[in-house]
This record gives structure tokens, sequence and C-alpha cells, in this order.
């Protein structure tokens, strides 16, 4: 069974991000710590569980940006990818949730996987749309937030879980499908010495736009980006506690208005 | 009617359009000039409910009432959209941040070929174009966004936008169009119900209380619960939190857990590590309850104490009894 993994690659959850001094629309990429989005690496972690579950298998991991994202598709080959196809060309490097979902959905189609695994959201742009928008183009049922999954014996149906508002709903869905990981799903692994060393011989291969016959221009842009507005700076409650809190309690009513 | 501004209905799989509508509906009125219509996809649609709709300000609402779409599935759903929308020209379609929608309008957005803007916190027109605020980076920064051609497809953000006053007595016209339904692929097994809490769902509530590793164990999340049954608030965790397997994933608040944006965010025992506050930070009054005055959290909160929480927890929630008592 082949599985497609999409991973994108985003600043590190810890790091300052802050808007470009010369790009309005940009963050500054200077002293940024490149990672593999979170919900990705559930994403490739579930790829290859369910490999080595059947025996047989290969995972192939695929990323659009530019060069830098080389090392997060390094990443998932050391975790145990097969080998990875990087969607590396500057036509694409203002592309929307749609116009990635295109261009993935086109290396997809070479590919023909029975079953394509992404991230619940990037957590970048934070859009949670590119799973989606990639089975509408393909034809093919999705389904978002999985907490489980299980395929079946041929591989022709995938049963999961998607995590809705109040619980649970269990779904059977024919293969090919879409999937996006939830966190809970899995423990990611940690790439192994081996994985690393072994990574290197893995193959990346490049595409542009043009071989994948990706013309669209992107449906959504950044106007500008903008610092969050200052909170207005809070107080700290002395006292007793039982004071304190009838404090808190009268503030809260009296002056937010919040209770 | 054409170029009128359309809001997908959440409902409550009862026939109920959930309260978030009424932020969707007030949002596009305000946006429209009043030129706002409901579309209603359901196996089960209510006269109450359209009453409801059109209360919030839906001039007329479009009923598509089949078995076919429940439970809801994306490859049915959206194709359904599409047609209607491409027959009549809406100039925008807004729906509420639930876990259907956001997939939805991903979906329709596809197919319709236009852009999409989700989990939106803002929403303005600048001349005839359309202008969608949104955190971007885990709620570090505000991205402005502009749409390449209509309909404009944006989620919005619960708890955010004004709510529009129930006008009684409003009503809307009601049209059951006609339209192609796709034969679905996938099948439901099964839903499993959480055990209820009788508390609200995190994402929905207007307040919301949030437990960190300082809560020392899953045992004493019932002094959360017992505050959160006195307030009507939900009660959440941090990541430290679910991960040491006190609570379940769905509690989790934060950029690898749920967005949510209350009225009131009350944190126990939560140093507020900036993951955390990418979930809860554009909540509008803050709270925070926690030993270490130089914990990163009372940086955000609007109301802080230094304090052991065990001794707060109880006292606090006696406190707002007798208030709300009164
Ligand atoms: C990729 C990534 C994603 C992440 N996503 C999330 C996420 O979605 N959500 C999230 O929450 N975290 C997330 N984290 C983890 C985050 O970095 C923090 O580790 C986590 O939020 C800490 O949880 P905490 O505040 O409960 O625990 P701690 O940081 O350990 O803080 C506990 C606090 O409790 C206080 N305390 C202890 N005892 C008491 C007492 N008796 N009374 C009062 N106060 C007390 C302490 O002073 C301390 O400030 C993520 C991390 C990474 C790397
Ligand atoms: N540039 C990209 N390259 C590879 N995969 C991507 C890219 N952008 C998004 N994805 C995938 O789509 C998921 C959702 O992304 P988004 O809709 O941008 O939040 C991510 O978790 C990835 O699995």
């Amino acid at each position: 069974m082949k599985i497609v993994v999409a991973v994108k690659q985003v600043p590190d959850t810890a790091t300052q991000v802050k808007i470009s001094g010369s790009d309005p629309k940009a963050i500054d990429t200077a002293g940024i710590t490149w990672i593999v989005s979170p919900y990705d690496e559930f994403a490739v972690e579930e790829a290859l569980r369910i490999k080595e579950k059947r025996g047989q298998g290969e995972v192939v991991a695929v990323s659009l940006g530019p060069d830098r994202v080389k090392e997060a598709l390094r990443s998932a080959l050391a975790m145990g990818c097969d080998r990875a196809i990087h969607v590396n060309d500057p036509a694409l490097a203002n592309a929307d949730t749609l116009l990635t979902a295109q261009a993935l959905a086109a290396v997809i189609k070479q590919e023909q996987p029975a079953l394509v695994i992404c991230g619940r959201q990037a957590i970048d742009d934070d859009m949670g749309a590119v799973a989606a928008q990639v089975a509408e183009i393909l034809g093919w049922p999705a389904a978002s937030w999985i907490m489980e999954e299980a395929v079946d014996a041929e591989a022709k149906t995938i049963r999961i879980g998607r995590q809705v508002e109040g619980g649970l709903e269990v779904f059977d869905l024919p293969l090919p499908a879409v999937v996006s990981a939830q966190k809970g799903l899995n423990e990611p692994r940690y790439p192994t010495l081996k994985g690393i060393m072994g990574a290197k011989k893995k193959e990346i291969k490049d595409v542009k736009a043009a071989e994948l016959g990706v013309t669209g221009t992107p449906q959504l842009a950044v106007k500008n980006l903008e610092a969050l507005p200052p909170r207005p700076p809070g107080r700290v409650i002395p006292g007793e506690v039982k004071d304190a809190v009838k404090e808190l309690v009268r503030a809260l009513r009296e002056e937010a208005k919040a209770i | 009617m054409a170029n009128a501004f359309w809001c997908l209905v959440e409902d409550d799989r009862k026939g109920s359009p959930k309260k978030v509508m009424a932020e969707v509906l007030g949002e596009a009125a305000r946006l429209s000039g009043g030129n706002v219509e409901a579309v209603w996809l359901t196996d089960k649609v209510s006269d109450d409910g359209i009453k409801q709709l059109g209360g919030w300000g839906a001039s007329k609402v479009w009923v598509l009432e089949n078995a076919a779409f429940s439970p809801y599935r994306g490859e049915v759903w959206a194709p359904v959209l599409a047609e209607l929308a491409t027959q009549q020209s809406p100039k925008a379609i807004v729906a509420p941040v639930t876990s259907k929608m956001r997939e939805l309008a991903a979906r329709l957005a596809a197919r319709l070929g236009v852009g999409l803007a989700a989990d939106c916190v803002g929403m303005a027109m600048d001349g005839d174009q359309l202008v969608a605020t949104r955190p971007v980076y885990a709620g570090k920064l505000l991205a402005k966004m502009t749409w390449a051609k209509t309909p404009w497809i944006a989620t919005l953000r619960p708890n955010v936008f004004k709510p529009a006053d129930a006008q009684a007595g409003k009503s809307a016209a009601v049209e059951k169009p006609t339209v192609t339904i796709p034969p679905a692929t996938m099948k439901l097994v099964e839903r499993r119900e959480e055990t209820s809490t009788g508390l609200p769902e995190l994402t929905e509530a207007e307040i919301v209380i949030s437990g960190g590793r300082g809560m020392k164990g899953p045992e004493n999340y019932v002094i959360l619960e017992d505050m959160g049954k006195v307030i009507g608030a939900a009660v959440g965790a941090s990541r430290a939190a679910v991960d040491a397997g006190w609570r379940p994933h769905r509690f989790q608040i934060g950029q690898t857990g749920r967005t949510i944006s209350p009225k009131l965010y009350l944190g126990f025992g939560v140093s507020g590590a900036i993951q955390h506050l990418a979930g809860m930070r554009t909540s509008k009054v803050i709270v925070a309850v926690n030993k270490d005055p130089d914990a990163p959290i009372f940086k955000i909160a609007d109301y802080g104490i230094v304090a052991d929480l065990f001794e707060v927890v109880p006292a606090l929630t006696d406190e707002f009894k007798k208030l709300l008592e009164k």
C-alpha cells in the first residue's frame, strides 16, 4: 500500500515571529528555527505505522516550499519515509491553500497512492484547509481531525474516528481517501541515528509547477501583517486569599462585566 | 438575491440553529447592509429554527432538507452548495468555525475555485473589497487578507463578533431549491458521544476554566468542574495536564489543541507557555491564579492572584455562588 504524507515546514512554535522591516506582507526569517509542522509529524508517524503493520508498502513525503524545505523532508525521511518529492518553484512562493492543494493534488495524481495523510493544520497559516481541498480536487472522500484509524486487510477501506463537537464520529471511507491527523492520533517517534544516516541516501525529487501542469494563481492574498493590539495592563490583586477572591469577583462583575 | 451574503447554518442536529449563528448573521448584515440569507442543509428543519434565523436578520432561508445530509459528509454537501452558489451568485459565504464548517468551507472554496479565509476574528469592507483579519503563527501576528474574486468564503471564530439582536416577528422567506445530491461513499459506523459533564462545549463556552500542571493530578479537576457548574463554564487543560493523562485530548487548549475565545478565561496552575497562549489569547478577560509571581501568564492576565490554587478555587467558587444566588 502506497501512502503520501504532506509535510509543511514552519517556524518553531517557540520562535518570536516578527514582521519583516522591508515587506509588511512577510515575516522576518532571520534567526528562525524551522521545524516540521507538529500535526504533520502525527501524519508521518501514522503512515509509517500503517506500513509497518502491513509489513509492506511505501511512504512518500511531499512538501511545497523553498530550498530550506529539504530539511523538513530529510526529517521525514529520517523518521522512516522511503522517498520524498519537493515542489520547489518560486512561481508558487505566495501560494494560498488552494494553489498548494492544486500542486499537491497533481503530485498525488502522478503517484496514485491509496491514502493521503495531512496534518490538521499548518501552524503558520493555521488554515486547516489543504487536506479537504486536495480531496475536493481529486474527487476523493476525506475525513478531518482523525483520532484513530484502521485500514482493512485488502487496503480497500479505512475506518477512521474523527473529532467533532461533543464526540467522535466513526466512518468507513473507500480508498483512495484523504485524512488529516489530529493530536491524540499517536506519539511521533524520534529519528534514530541510523535513520538520520540512512536519510542522506534517500531520494528527494525536485518538481516544478509546470511539470505538474499547475498554472493557477493565488485566490487569497495577504494584504499586510500586523502586530497584536496590546492588551490593557492587568493587575495582581494583593492580600489574603479570602479578600483577594472577594475583590476579584467584584472586579469581574463591576469593572469587566464578565460574569 | 444575487450579491447576498450567505450564512451557512450550524445546527444542533435536532432542528435548531446554534446560538453562534446570531454572530455570523449579525456580522454578515453589518458588512452587506442587510442583504443576508441563510443556507441550511439538514435532515430536519423546524419552523422555529427558520423563525430564529429570520429574527437574527436572514431575509431568506434556503432550506435543503434531505436524509442524505445526515451525517455531514463533505463529499455530499460541497457539490450541493457549489451548485446552488453557481446559480445564485452570492457575494460571500460565511460560516462559524466548527469542525464541520472548517472542512466544508475548504471543500467548497476548492470546488468554486475561490479563496478561503479560515478562523477570522475581524471583517471589514474596504470600498467594495472584503478584508478579513485572522490570527497567524499561532496568534503571534494578525494577517489582513483579500480575495481575488467572489464569492468570498470565510469562517468566523465564535464569541468574537457581535451577535444580531433577535427581533421577534421579523420573518424570513423560505425557498426550497431542487439540487442534485451526489451519492455518498463514506458510511457512518457509529457516533460515540462524550460522557456529558453537564458543562458547555469548550469552543462554544462563554466562560472557560483551565487547569494546568499545578492541578497536581486528575482527581483534582473536580474542584474546577464544581466551579464550572456554578458559573456555567467549560473546563479545559494545558498540554502538560493532557500529556500526563489527566484530561482527554479534546480538552487541550493551545496551539496543538482547541482555540478558544471566551468572554472570560480563568487559568489555575497554568504557567502561560507561548503555545498555550496561542489557543486563548483572544479571550476578552483573562484571570490567572498561580503561586509563582513570575509566571508568564501574568503578562497577559487582566487580573491575577499569586497564591495556592487549592486555597483560591474553593473560596472563589463560594464567592461566585454568593454573587449568582443574589
Ligand atoms: C510543538 C508544541 C506544541 C505545544 N502545544 C501546546 C498546546 O496546545 N497547549 C498547551 O497548553 N501547551 C502546549 N505546549 C506545551 C507548552 O510549551 C508548555 O509545556 C505547557 O503549556 C505547560 O503546561 P502548564 O502551564 O500546565 O505546566 P507548567 O509550565 O509546568 O506550569 C505549571 C504552573 O503551575 C503553577 N503551580 C504549581 N502548583 C500550583 C499551586 N498549588 N497553585 C498555584 N499554581 C501552581 C506553577 O507555578 C507553574 O507556573 C506545546 C509545546 C510544543 C513544543
Ligand atoms: N506547503 C505545503 N507542503 C506540504 N504540505 C502542506 C503544505 N501546506 C499545507 N500542507 C498540508 O496540509 C495540512 C493543512 O495545512 P493548512 O491548510 O495550510 O493549515 C498541513 O498540515 C500539511 O499536511
